[in-house]
């Protein structure tokens, strides 16, 4: 059966020189682009829509819930730096990935122009920004962790679901150092502080006055005075657990993508340093399929940053 | 490939693409500290008619720097027009899924009293018998 239709075909090849406008043979690229550069676009495309269903359902879970952290309050700490900066180390963090797809680009063109030094030296640049990405995400995850005890199953950052004042431990309401009361509106941010699996405290940023300020608190215990529970005395609750859960799920995974882009960057950076794509002759397509996916890796970044860090 | 532009015309491309993505990042972040009230003490937009605006502002920059890493670093401007096509084509189908989820989601969050209401009421009334099963006999011997 089998044998018949390739020699039904073979025969079709011979003599039918009218189809052979229509038909592919093969060889011909129809998209001018190798195999490999082609399917690393498509593995791309279903890698786009495996983000984009992640970064979707955080938007999911996020309208389905009352309230949710802001982003602005929950990163806010920066290396070696005490205040409060909002959104300035992540900021840094896609200048380094922006920076090191620059880089990328350089190394693709010294490709094109069998410039193997070139493309060395540019790959190098590139591993450092995308290692440098990493030990940023690395300093990031350990401050939330660490610091302020926000895991896949747990999540210290809340917001306020109507005004209110804070309660000292004895059930008295906290006073500002000049007598006012200690109070909150709708909307603002707390960081709940556990200690042993304990809530000891909480911390809230003073939006009363201009120049904001950090202000700790000792006991968790709030009054509304507006809102469905108006005029009762409640413990702070902890913010929405999917709220961890996606943040570390999703830019895990993004940050594990960063990592394996760099270990295929170092062994191609490899590679091209041997001599093995100068031989090749093909204007170093490794590099440039490489370059494809570092720069989707940012072109993520750009997705992430937006869905968790600016709206 | 890239035989389109001289190698100084590429190189200008990539300063280019860095000035623009770094300049719409730093915008971005500034917009975001304005809007949230970070910058200006009495300047905030996070409700209302300026909240949707600052969230199509911030969406329309990311699709920008999206447009241009993939036309320009990632070359989809010079590859052949079906190349570009059978890529792109396919995302239009996320926007058929940002509707149906995100309409779920707050339809989720919009009842969700309801939701607890009434998982609460099948646990106070549990089923007699398990329901579409052709062996309900199993079921009666396992509750003793």
């Amino acid at each position: 059966m089998a044998e018949t239709s390739v020699a039904h075909a073979h025969e079709m090849h011979e003599h039918g020189h009218a189809d052979e406008a229509q038909l592919w043979e093969g060889g011909k690229e129809p998209f001018k682009a190798s195999y490999g550069k082609l399917m690393m676009w498509y593995f791309l495309l279903s890698d786009a829509f495996t983000f984009a269903g992640f970064l979707i359902a955080y938007g999911a879970l996020r309208f389905s819930m009352p309230t949710w952290p802001e982003p602005d309050f929950v990163f806010a700490s920066f290396p070696f730096v005490k205040a409060h900066w909002p959104l300035i180390f992540v900021t840094f963090m896609t200048f380094v990935l922006i920076f090191s797809s620059v880089t990328m680009v350089r190394a693709v063109q010294e490709g094109h122009r069998e410039n193997q030094r070139g493309v060395v030296f540019w790959m190098l640049m590139t591993i450092l920004g995308g290692a440098t990405f990493l030990g940023s995400q690395a300093y990031e995850w350990t401050t939330l962790i660490v610091k302020e005890n926000m895991t896949v199953s747990q999540n210290p950052f809340g917001r306020h679901i109507a005004d209110g004042v804070y309660l000292n431990n004895d059930g008295t309401e906290a006073k500002r150092p000049d007598g006012a009361p200690l109070e909150f509106h709708k909307g603002e941010s707390y960081l709940l502080h556990i200690h042993d699996g304990r809530v000891e405290g909480l911390a809230f940023h003073d939006l009363s006055q201009p120049g904001e300020k950090m202000i700790q608190h000792e006991g968790s215990k709030i009054k509304y005075t507006t809102g469905p529970y108006a005029g009762q005395i409640r413990e702070a609750e902890m913010g929405p657990k999917a709220f961890g859960a996606l943040f570390f799920f999703i830019t895990g995974f993004h940050g594990f993508h960063v990592f394996s882009g760099v270990l295929f960057l170092t062994i191609i950076m490899i590679n091209a340093a041997s001599g093995l794509y100068a031989a090749r002759r093909n204007g170093y397509e490794m590099v440039e399929k490489m370059g494809l996916y570092w720069h989707f890796v940012d072109l993520v970044w750009v997705f992430v940053f937006l869905v968790f860090y600016l709206l | 490939m890239a035989g389109h532009q001289t190698y100084e015309e590429q190189k200008a491309l990539v300063f280019r693409g860095l000035l623009l993505l770094g300049a719409i990042t730093i915008v971005e972040v500034l917009v975001a500290l304005l809007a949230k009230g970070h910058l200006i003490h009495s300047v905030k937009f996070t409700e209302g008619f300026g909240h949707y605006l600052y969230m199509l502002l911030m969406i329309g920059f990311s699709l920008y720097k999206a447009y241009f890493i993939i036309f320009f670093f990632m070359h989809m401007a010079y590859e052949v027009r079906g190349l570009a096509i059978s890529v792109l084509l396919p995302t239009a189908l996320l926007v058929w899924a940002i509707i149906a989820f995100f309409q779920e989601g707050s339809s989720w969050g919009a009842r969700r009293e309801l939701i607890k209401e009434k998982n609460e009421e099948l646990v106070k009334t549990p089923a007699k018998q398990p329901q579409g099963f052709l062996l309900p006999g199993i079921f009666k011997r396992d509750r003793g």
